[in-house]
């Protein structure tokens, strides 16, 4: 028996997979859209996006109803008066800002977002946010870039936050706290910081926080663990004010939901079994909610289409849990740092591609012949008339996905429109 | 630099994407950023088409910027003519490509494509959306249109063009449907309809047609005002909307397709036309003078007013428009009504206008349903910007006889609503109608707390009661007007209600009590009464009843 030399293959899943780019026409959002959950994460908080009446197009058209409830987001539309020259854009944007601030007394927080017209003019929206800061005492004007010329979809979640981190006080003592990066859900929120009390870790921050009032500090004792995979700016300026990026896959999932906490368990000096036990009950309740779903999937073949950098964690969820089969995978943007956890995780030659040329990829679409497509509003309708089966990703940004507690509604997300199109083809 | 929350109109290369979007076998390849694509949705969704627009991006990115944006452009064309071989392409620039300054028209014909390329020139900091679509589809009409008329045959049929209908148009597929009916049975052939449904193609053929019908002056005015400069084709002036608008769209047909008008009448089968009866029936007795106010593009405002006065005896209290282009036809028309125009594309300006003028209906675009349901009123849509709701599975024109059957139920609907809302509102308190009550008619076998009768209640300051008997006795005979709650009623007086007053006017009819309120601070108003107390309330109602 020579059974000691059997070469254990560690698998390493995708994680030296060669990754198809493309370049070509993109049927994705710019990261103005960011602003529509931001704003109702933040709530003091109000987005002025400067830019073209595209822009408020955009902003609305992604907003649907929620823009009547007096939405904390507008736009300043650039007319051809702010082309003609700069010192006057600058001016008629304070009017603007005066005009907002004097209709809206209750917000704290200003965020200008750029966008592409006004990056392509050249207005210099951070010396704006700093005169207006200095001209409204109470309210804290900062600003990010949304345009779609530099940002997609989740990106402007990236830039905005990346632009509170300056803002950030410095971590007073030195003991370790966790800091939670990334726009959750406030009952995902709430969940979070129940799990990890359990485990004894109240030392837990937010960002963002609910209030402008209430950023979280940072410093070299931070542990700063992920909650979203877009955020790439954000974890680098957090690391450079000393905070310690905890590796960990993203909370989807039961498995991925279980491995984040571990991982922050671990972080603040959490025994192992002490945070499996704290985590118990919600997990054997998820992966009970989760039989159902994994009927309606398992077997089934996806393919996605990038759009919000969530497409890897969500593709490792539903093979790795689900028994789905992964055709292509694309994603916006692939930081492999980031996502290095969960490339070891996917399935070894699944296809992942990054950015887009839409018309090439459909044509693969078409002759993967998947039971699921994952794509934009723009694509669904089209490829549903094809007869191919969607889910619409936008939905995955906006509900509460992550989590014990979501797992089963995250699956239900991926097992409704195949459960409808049986009962319609019935 | 203008601060925005709504917008009623997108940019002018959306208005292009209408009209491409709404032909066949043509390709607009636009000039745009990364993200631009958002307005497929608008088509895919709102419309619920089932196939993609027919638009190619360019999707450049911050790193492309400099030279290499012209041969991004220069490949998008190139690609997106190989690959769907259209008759025709329109290229152009979104906002952002407009300040970078490739020129999409030159760079274009440098390509030699074996087809017409049509270039397009939107001014995105100047125009907007419907602009966009009538500028490119004018831009279409004169560069594929022969410019020599083809005379009619002797002793064929009369023959027209239906210009406007576009993709994302409000009800233009229904509309479309009912006028080619009536086309029909005057015996008027339609030759071609655009852009709705054409190809470049069949624009060639534009010029064989008599006259052109103007469906939808916003997107097609341009192109047939051309045809009749260039070809020398009348067009029609009528909007077809509401029953009369109808009747005397009948006759303009018939004197450009060379029928008299009275014989062309007679072939019309209005057998179908109910409006004009259910509004003369006693029921709908109420809606006399009820006070509305419209605003929407032009043509759907001008016609939804001449609507609810002449057809419904409605009282117009405001009439407006956010489209720039028509606004001295608003304006015309506002002055028939005695109200003051409002040309405006702000929605605050809007909503503190509807709030003014305290209307007991509101028609209106999306926005204006909302202004509308924040401040209490009935309201019902009658123009672009719409919601998918607006696209409906079932036929639903604005135009023709039907179409005029359609806005009798559409617009008298919120109002029964309202009247029905507010009678169970008013009978809250009541001891038999109170939210707990059981059904009448049930037999009561399981009696529990909420079942008992409880004894009438007194009434709450903030929410009066109203008197009972009076309110049913006037209910029976009344307009259905719904009170607007307080904080809607934007106070333009600064008179002060005293607590007795304000109780007094409680008891008033809802249906009459915003009037009430109205005439009595403005009463007070005009003899300086600083307080209102019950007998500001009476004097002034004997003032206004003489």
């Amino acid at each position: 028996m020579n059974a000691a030399v059997i070469p254990i293959h560690a698998d390493t899943g995708c994680t030296d997979t060669e990754i198809l780019r493309e370049r070509g026409q993109r049927e994705v959002f710019c990261g103005l859209t960011g602003i529509i959950w931001l704003h109702r994460k933040i709530q003091d908080a109000f987005f002025l996006v400067v830019g073209s009446r595209t822009c408020a197009h955009l902003v609305q058209s992604a907003a649907g109803v929620m823009i009547f409830a007096e939405p904390r987001f507008a736009t300043a539309i650039i007319d051809e008066r702010d082309l003609a020259g700069l010192a006057d854009a600058n001016e008629e944007l304070d009017k603007v800002v005066s005009r907002l601030l004097q209709r809206r007394p209750d917000i704290k927080l200003l965020f200008l977002v750029g966008s592409c017209p006004s990056e392509v003019i050249k207005l210099d929206l951070s010396r704006a946010a700093q005169r207006l800061s200095q001209q409204h005492g109470a309210v804290k004007v900062l600003n990010y870039s949304g345009s779609g010329i530099e940002t997609t979809f989740t990106q402007g979640e990236d830039a905005c936050l990346a632009a509170l981190v300056p803002q950030l006080a410095p971590a007073q003592d030195d003991q370790p706290s966790l800091l939670i990066v990334g726009a959750l859900a406030d009952v995902v929120e709430d969940q979070f910081r129940r799990l990890l009390a359990g485990m004894g870790i109240t030392r837990v921050d937010f960002l963002p926080a609910r209030r402008a009032g209430s950023m979280p500090a940072v410093g070299p004792q931070t542990r700063m663990l992920l909650a979203q995979p877009f955020l790439a700016e954000t974890a680098r300026l957090l690391e450079a004010r000393g905070a310690q990026r905890v590796a960990a896959p993203f909370p989807l999932g039961v498995e991925g939901s279980a491995a984040w906490l571990l991982a922050a368990a671990d972080a603040m000096g959490v025994p192992q079994d002490i945070a499996l036990q704290a985590m118990a009950p919600a997990r054997a309740r998820a992966e009970a909610a989760l039989a159902v779903h994994r009927r309606q999937l398992a077997g089934k073949r996806i393919f996605f289409f990038p759009d919000s950098q969530l497409e890897l964690p969500l593709a490792r969820f539903l093979a790795r849990e689900m028994g789905m089969q992964l055709t292509e995978v694309g994603t916006p943007y692939l930081h492999r740092q980031h996502l290095a956890a969960e490339l070891a995780w996917l399935p070894a030659g699944t296809v992942l591609s990054e950015g887009q040329d839409v018309d090439r990829q459909l044509d693969r679409c078409r002759a993967a012949n998947p039971d699921l497509v994952v794509c934009g509003l723009g694509l669904a309708n089209p490829l549903e008339a094809e007869g191919y089966t969607t889910k619409w990703s936008i939905e995955l940004v906006f509900s509460p996905i992550q989590g014990f507690e979501q797992a089963a509604d995250l699956a239900g997300l991926f097992s409704r429109p195949l459960h409808r199109r049986q009962l319609l083809a019935a | 630099m203008q601060l925005t929350l709504w917008t009623y109109e997108g940019p002018p290369h959306v208005g292009a994407m209408r009209v491409a979007t709404g032909m066949r076998d043509l390709h607009y390849v636009l000039h745009s950023p990364q993200g631009d694509t958002y307005a497929d949705l608008l088509f895919t969704m709102i419309e619920r088409k089932n196939t993609r627009p027919p638009v190619t991006y360019t999707s450049f990115q911050a790193r492309d910027l400099g030279s290499d944006t012209a041969q991004l452009f220069k490949d998008a064309v190139r690609n997106a003519y190989e690959r769907f071989q259209p008759q025709a392409m329109l290229v152009g620039a979104s906002c952002t490509a407009e300040l970078i300054q490739d020129d999409p028209g030159g760079l274009a014909h440098a390509l030699a494509l074996p087809i017409p390329v049509v270039a397009l020139e939107l001014p995105s900091y100047q125009k907007k959306e419907n602009w966009g679509a009538a500028e490119t589809f004018y831009q279409l009409v004169r560069n594929l249109v022969p410019t020599t008329r083809v005379e009619r045959v002797e002793g064929a049929a009369p023959s027209c063009n239906i210009l406007g209908p576009t993709a994302l148009g409000f009800r233009h597929r229904d509309d479309l449907k009912e006028i080619r009916g009536l086309l029909a049975q005057i015996g008027v052939e339609v030759n071609v309809v655009a852009p709705l449904g054409a190809s470049p193609h069949d624009l060639t053929r534009l010029g064989q047609a008599d006259f052109n019908v103007l469906l939808y002056p916003e997107t097609g005015h341009s192109a047939c005002a051309w045809l009749q400069r260039t070809l020398g084709q009348p067009h029609t002036r009528t909007v077809p909307i509401g029953v009369q608008a109808t009747r005397a769209f009948i006759a303009e047909v018939a004197g450009l397709a060379g029928i008299a008008p009275q014989e062309a009448l007679a072939r019309v089968d209005a057998s179908a036309s109910h409006s004009p009866w259910y509004s003369a029936s006693v029921d709908a007795n109420y809606l006399t003078g009820k006070r509305v106010f419209v605003f929407g593009d032009a043509t759907h405002a001008i016609a939804a007013a001449r609507f609810a006065s002449q057809e419904l005896g409605f009282q117009i209290v405001g009439l407006g428009t956010y489209g720039r282009e028509f606004a001295r036809d608003i304006r015309e028309a506002a002055n028939g009504y005695g109200v003051e125009p409002l040309i405006c594309d702000d929605y605050l300006e809007v909503e503190a206008a509807i709030t003014a003028a305290a209307p007991e209906l509101v028609l209106g675009t999306q926005m204006e349903r909302h202004i509308a349901k924040r401040l209490g009123l009935p309201c019902a849509v009658i123009s672009a910007p719409v919601h998918v709701q607006d696209f409906p599975a079932r036929y639903a024109p604005q135009m023709g006889f039907e179409g005029a059957n359609v806005l009798f139920d559409t617009w008298v609907q919120p109002l029964m609503m309202g009247l029905e809302e507010h009678l169970l509102h008013m009978f809250k308190g009541d001891f038999e109608f109170h939210e707990d009550a059981a059904p009448s008619h049930l037999p009561r076998n399981n009696p529990t707390p909420a079942a008992v009768i409880p004894e009438p209640a007194p009434a709450p300051v903030e929410a009066p009661a109203p008197l009972t008997a009076t309110a049913t006795a006037v209910a029976a005979e009344a307009p259905a007007a719904p009170a607007m709650p307080a904080p809607g009623v934007a106070p333009i007086v600064v008179a002060r209600w005293a607590p007795d007053a304000e109780r007094e006017l409680g008891k008033i009819p809802f249906f009459v009590r915003g009037k009430a309120r109205r005439n009595t601070e403005r009463f007070a108003l005009d003899q300086g009464v600083a307080t209102i107390t019950i007998e500001t309330l009476y004097d002034a109602k004997a003032h206004f009843s003489r």
